[in-house]
């Protein structure tokens, strides 16, 4: 079943680069998602199960649809103090702790974090993110842990956890 | 459509010019990083989107849209390695910092 849904995955992965119905294309396809699958199924999609859960897939996009609106928000923030003569910055290292349990609900949000402008994730260890912040507003662990990740963990956990 | 695009190309290449003069003007390789890897990214998400909305759902606007989460992942774990290896080979962070939590971790 782990190994059927790999497949599936890499199948439509093939069609949506390809982008052509020949029968040729489709057999190349199979082909090579069938040599992935069975390079790859061990290491990857340790809880198959949650593939086929509808509603993750709903918090999933209303998660983009946030992401994307912080990340904009973020950017011209960035792009105020890059342009700015003064260049108001003030970076530092900060330590937050994240309440995620999963290896890959850790490293979506470390990669929301970096592309979120103004943090980027400097490490992960175990459940403390160390994060280099472009402007620090404050030493309040709870005031920046709430700031940087408040927005995504919630719903990091509906979708991967 | 046509026009959507094309703000969305202008949008796109003005961030990426904004991701260029910070990495010119910021002080240090953390700093810059911050600049030169999220800018730069979104600014080329904004430029695919725009090739997205053009050509539609056809062979080019496709590949375009599946370029959007690879250039999300590549270019966030490139950042993430960077930032840990130059702190690794010991890089020291700008004068004006304020916090450096990570020290402790290093000793």
């Amino acid at each position: 079943m782990k190994q059927i849904t790999l497949f599936i995955i890499m199948f439509l992965l093939w069609m949506g680069f390809s982008f052509s119905l020949e029968v040729a294309n489709i057999i190349a396809g199979i082909f090579a998602a069938l040599l992935t699958t069975i390079i790859f199924s061990n290491r990857f999609l340790t809880s198959w199960q949650k593939f086929y859960n509808p509603l993750r897939y709903f918090w999933l996009i209303i998660y983009i649809v946030i992401f994307v609106w912080e990340c904009i928000k973020a950017n011209f923030d960035v792009a105020y103090r890059v342009l700015s003569p003064k260049m108001p910055i003030k970076p530092g290292i900060v330590k937050v702790h994240s309440s995620l349990k999963t290896d890959i609900a850790r490293v979506i949000l470390a990669n929301s974090i970096t592309m979120t402008p103004g943090t980027i994730t400097v490490d992960i260890i175990d459940s403390d993110l160390y994060i280099h912040w472009i402007y620090v507003k404050s030493d309040d662990p709870e005031y920046y842990t709430k700031k940087i990740i408040g927005r995504f963990e919630t719903l990091l956990k509906r979708i991967f956890e | 459509m046509n026009s959507i695009s094309i703000i969305l190309y202008i949008v796109g290449a003005a961030f990426d010019l904004f991701g260029c003069l910070g990495l010119l003007r910021l002080p240090d390789v953390y700093n810059r990083l911050q600049s030169a890897t999220k800018s730069v990214t979104l600014g080329t998400c904004s430029i695919l989107l725009g090739l997205f909305i053009q050509y539609g759902f056809s062979a080019t606007g496709i590949k375009a849209l599946i370029a959007i989460p690879l250039l999300f992942f590549t270019s966030t774990v490139a950042a993430h390695a960077l930032i840990r290896g130059s702190y690794k080979a010991g890089i020291d962070l700008w004068d004006k910092t304020v916090v450096d939590h990570y020290k402790e971790q290093n000793k």
